[in-house]
């Protein structure tokens, strides 16, 4: 300590650092670790926290990995977060098991943890903020049965086949439509790790197998963007539904190429956990989950201010 | 050049170190002097600018808590970073340490998880594998004449698709093993001194550096590692089977790479297989800070820890500040290109 007080003083530089430390410690802290941070979803989440900062004076940083491989990274990510001495922590896991030792370190300092996105896999949080996967890939079955009249051959292009978002939005829609449209048939489930350039590869495959392919749903920006490219490369009509939303996304769907697609409500995601942050923090009682909700999108409402909210570019 | 000695033979290499640097001063002024001393030095005092720095930005940084994370956080990079620099000091480069990682982590999980064979097992499996995986580069580098950087990529490439289909892409837990997660995360130094809760990985660290330094200094096989770097054509004129002792170094690179595989698991309680692209370039930044030249014939094992703990400290100092992500990232590219150069501006000096 004493040798640390010496070397503010030596370098003279205490005064500049050592007041915006006190101004830090005033302040209450909510540090959110996501899975990701280029991403334009994870952008949008972040927009939403720190609206939710801002409503609430409470300071917030955004963090994630670069890509949704890097479980070690992100541990490193919540071990300085809980380094920082925050009041409360946001955190969606990549790997839940993983990151158990330092849950139990935050509850053990009493800090709550509030689960966001595709959550934590433990009863160490004390709410999750996220969206109904399942429900919201059957509603896009529902819409992709009405536009190809109920019969014939649909594709799905999922991002991947471990993550909790990527296996609820392709088992909502394959169960939506084995219950609800017997004479629907999906002739093919392809990952394409939600890259636009892999997603199209693996769209022109199916298109290639199934020359009366009707129809293709894309599982997250990525996917929904390579179905698109595919379609368009091989110049074969079918019906896109995508997942989220995106510049190329919205263009696509203004223009017609794309039918529709699923938003989630990122935003709502980012500004729901803060403030359940601040609610814990003031002792209120807390659903287990949180639904942030999601929204059908098409050429007729994506100018609607209630989905141009929620939409991203 | 003083930096890239002939090390075949000892003699001549500390007789070039010493008319090249200030002849004719003090032994020990000579010493203090001598470039891969003050190569040394010059990171070193580079890392304690940083510490020193990010303890009066933020109160939070220096606190053991954060120092031991900082600690944990190096270990996988700091043993992938050894592992390359064995190869780099041949002139060669290693594409796919981070993926051969991911391999190991997933062979133990086989051993353990799936056949349920005792611990021991799987760290022989770990180990055993990655030294199959190196030598499988090393024989299509030295014998195939692949290119490093063609052969280590299509490797990269290779296992990792083979640790998704053995894994069936989902992570393999080590639920049944629980002594497992203990080799990196129990602490043997925080039980003898419960103030300093350091995890294994890191004593594990620190003896695989131990190990390969004197590996790489005081026998055979580092001198020839050294003279692959420096002039392989005249190693294999002095009649020494340069391909024999080229494949041994991928092999020995691979086995730590198995090390490294181990504490990854082990920390993750998983081997998580879709893990590891990436980790190479990591791997070799931490190198190159540490002063190893990429076109052979230099390195130092110390170095390559001073520059693994550079990255993990300026990473985790700047987070702790609360720098803005891509920052991070900015500043972390600018201190890879400023640390190369300060070594290029050294050299050019003597």
């Amino acid at each position: 300590m004493i040798k640390r007080r010496a070397l503010n003083i030596a370098l003279g530089l205490s005064f500049a650092f050592g007041a915006s430390g006190i101004a830090q410690a005033q302040e209450i802290y909510i540090p959110l670790v996501s899975k990701g941070f280029q991403h334009q979803f994870w952008q949008a989440v972040k927009a939403g926290a720190n609206q939710a900062a801002t409503d609430y004076k409470v300071k917030v940083t955004f963090e994630g990995p670069e890509t949704e491989a890097m479980v070690d990274k992100q541990i490193d990510m919540l071990s300085a977060a809980l380094a920082k001495k925050p009041q409360a922590i946001g955190f969606a896991a990549l790997d839940s098991k993983a990151a158990l030792p330092l849950l139990k370190k935050a509850q053990a300092a009493k800090i709550p943890v509030i689960a966001f996105d595709s959550g934590v896999d433990s009863d160490i949080p004390v709410t999750t903020t996220t969206t109904d996967n399942k429900a919201a890939a059957a509603l896009a079955a529902d819409k992709m049965a009405e536009l190809i009249g109920k019969e014939g051959e649909v594709a799905v292009v999922a991002h991947d086949q471990t993550s909790r978002t990527g296996i609820d939005r392709r088992d909502g829609f394959v169960d939506r439509m084995k219950s609800a449209y017997p004479k629907i048939k999906i002739v093919s489930i392809q990952y394409g790790a939600g890259d636009q350039l892999k997603s199209t590869e693996v769209t022109k495959s199916i298109l290639q197998a199934y020359p009366k392919l009707k129809g293709a749903f894309g599982t997250n920006e990525g996917s929904a963007i390579g179905v698109l490219n595919g379609a368009r490369e091989m110049k074969r009509k079918v019906v896109i539904i995508g997942f989220d939303s995106g510049k190329q996304q919205k263009d696509a769907i203004r223009d017609g190429q794309m039918a529709g697609a699923i938003t989630q409500n990122p935003v709502g995601i980012g500004y729901k956990t803060v403030e359940a942050a601040v609610k814990a923090l003031k002792g209120e009682k807390l659903p287990k989950i949180i639904d942030t909700g999601f929204y059908w999108y098409d050429k007729s409402n994506i100018a609607d201010p209630k989905i141009a909210a929620v939409l991203y570019d | 050049m003083a930096t890239t000695p002939n090390p075949l033979s000892q003699t001549t290499l500390t007789m070039t170190s010493t008319t090249d640097s200030e002849a004719g001063a003090g032994s020990l002024r000579a010493r203090l002097f001598h470039p891969s001393t003050r190569q040394k030095l010059l990171a070193f005092a580079s890392l304690l600018a940083l510490v020193v720095f990010f303890s009066v930005a933020n109160d939070n940084f220096l606190q053991i808590d954060n120092l031991v994370s900082i600690l944990q956080s190096t270990a996988v990079n700091g043993v992938l970073a050894i592992a390359c620099t064995f190869v780099i000091i041949t002139a060669g480069i290693d594409l796919s340490v981070g993926t051969m990682m991911t391999f190991c982590s997933v062979m133990a999980g086989v051993f353990l998880t799936y056949w349920g064979l005792p611990i021991y097992f799987g760290i022989f499996a770990a180990i055993f594998f990655g030294a199959l995986c190196g030598w499988t580069s090393g024989m299509l580098i030295a014998k195939l004449k692949v290119p490093p950087f063609i052969a280590t990529l299509g490797m990269m490439m290779l296992l990792k698709g083979l640790s998704l289909v053995i894994s069936g892409t989902k992570p393999i837990y080590f639920n049944d093993t629980p002594s497992f997660p203990q080799i990196s995360q129990e602490s043997l130094i925080g039980d003898l001194i419960p103030a300093l809760p350091i995890p294994n990985a890191v004593l594990i660290l620190f003896l695989v550096a131990i190990a390969a330094g004197v590996i790489l200094n005081k026998t055979v096989f580092g001198r020839y590692t050294f003279a692959l770097g420096s002039n392989e054509e005249a190693l294999r004129l002095s009649g020494v089977k340069v391909d024999f002792w080229k494949v041994t170094v991928y092999t020995v690179s691979g086995a730590i790479c198995g090390i490294a595989g181990l504490l990854i698991a082990s920390r993750l309680n998983s081997a998580q297989p879709a893990l590891g692209q990436g980790y190479e370039l990591d791997a070799i930044a931490a190198v190159v800070i540490g002063g190893t030249s990429l076109s052979g014939g230099t390195g130092t094992i110390l170095g390559t820890i001073i520059g693994a703990f550079i990255m993990s400290v300026l990473i985790n100092g700047l987070r702790i500040m609360s720098v803005a992500q891509e920052w991070q990232t900015v500043v972390t590219g600018v201190i890879i290109i400023l640390a190369v150069y300060m070594d290029i501006l050294r050299r050019r000096r003597q």
